[in-house]
């Protein structure tokens, strides 16, 4: 066992314990700090594989910025204990099963995946000095459209947000 | 460099997207519901960072992970408005209570 593999393990570990926590607490903020949870083990997941800057993406963006505006809602509703409900007949006997299936599915063909993929592309990995320089050139040249439409995204979901939860007056 | 095999993080990118679908159908809160979505959306990153790694060359996995992660903060505002809207309209968070066009 090497150091990264330990690393890996534990990290995906937490990773899964934080998703089943996501489903099995019943309080929507101990589900909120869960996902946190999952999302900083994630970041340290992209360390190990070499994206630094995705990395702290993940820190700022997701646990900083998604999961406060989240924790903020959850606040403001004053969102208590989850009703336990009698799930409907389709959730219970289509639902879990279809989820498992989907998830055994998933399991089999990306591993199936992962085992061609070296043979295919070989030793033809050209890892450059600074990889976050690279993504810099990528997004401000070959992808400057999609990251400008980006914006614009943003601009229009800050809008629509603002008028959807504006009272009415 | 590649001292953990891409098919590990693969497996566990599945697994949570699994995770994240389990929870999607079997939460009966709005806003749990959204976080459901927001952990299927990380176990994708996940598989594109791992891929990336597999490819080599150019980091194109990268920025698509940045896309995902824009489209996702635009996902969570605007859908956490449309929560606060129907808990003001209905007084409940549970989706069950949101039955208007249901056949």
């Amino acid at each position: 066992m090497t150091l990264p593999l330990i690393l890996f393990f534990a990290c995906a570990a937490i990773a899964v314990i934080g998703a089943l926590l996501v489903i099995f607490l019943r309080e929507p903020i101990h589900s909120a700090l869960a996902l946190i949870l999952v999302m900083v083990s994630l970041a340290v997941l992209y360390l190990l594989l070499g994206a630094e800057f995705i990395a702290a993406v993940q820190i700022i963006v997701y646990a900083g910025a998604i999961m406060v505006l989240f924790i903020i809602v959850i606040m403001l509703l004053n969102a208590g204990e989850e009703e336990r409900t009698n799930l409907s007949k389709m959730a219970r006997y289509a639902g879990l099963p279809l989820g498992i299936f989907l998830t055994l599915d998933l399991v089999y063909w990306l591993s199936h995946a992962a085992l061609a993929a070296p043979a295919a592309t070989g030793a033809v990995s050209t890892e450059s000095a600074d990889p976050t320089r690279d993504l810099a050139f990528l997004l401000f040249r070959s992808y400057l459209f999609p990251f400008e439409i980006t914006s614009i995204v943003i601009l229009i979901a800050l809008l629509g947000a603002l008028v959807l939860a504006k009272k009415d007056s | 460099m590649n001292a953990v095999p891409t098919s590990y993080f693969l497996i566990l990118s599945a697994i949570l997207f699994g995770l994240g679908v389990i929870a999607f159908v079997f939460k009966r809160n709005i806003i749990t519901i959204l976080m459901a979505i927001e952990l299927m959306l990380n176990a994708v990153n996940l598989a594109f960072v791992a891929f990336d790694r597999a490819n080599g060359g150019p980091h194109n996995g990268w920025v698509f992970v940045f896309f995902v992660i824009v489209v996702a903060a635009a996902e969570a505002a605007v859908g956490l408005a449309v929560a606060i809207t129907v808990i003001r309209n209905r007084q409940s968070l549970n989706v069950e209570d949101v039955n208007l066009l249901k056949f």
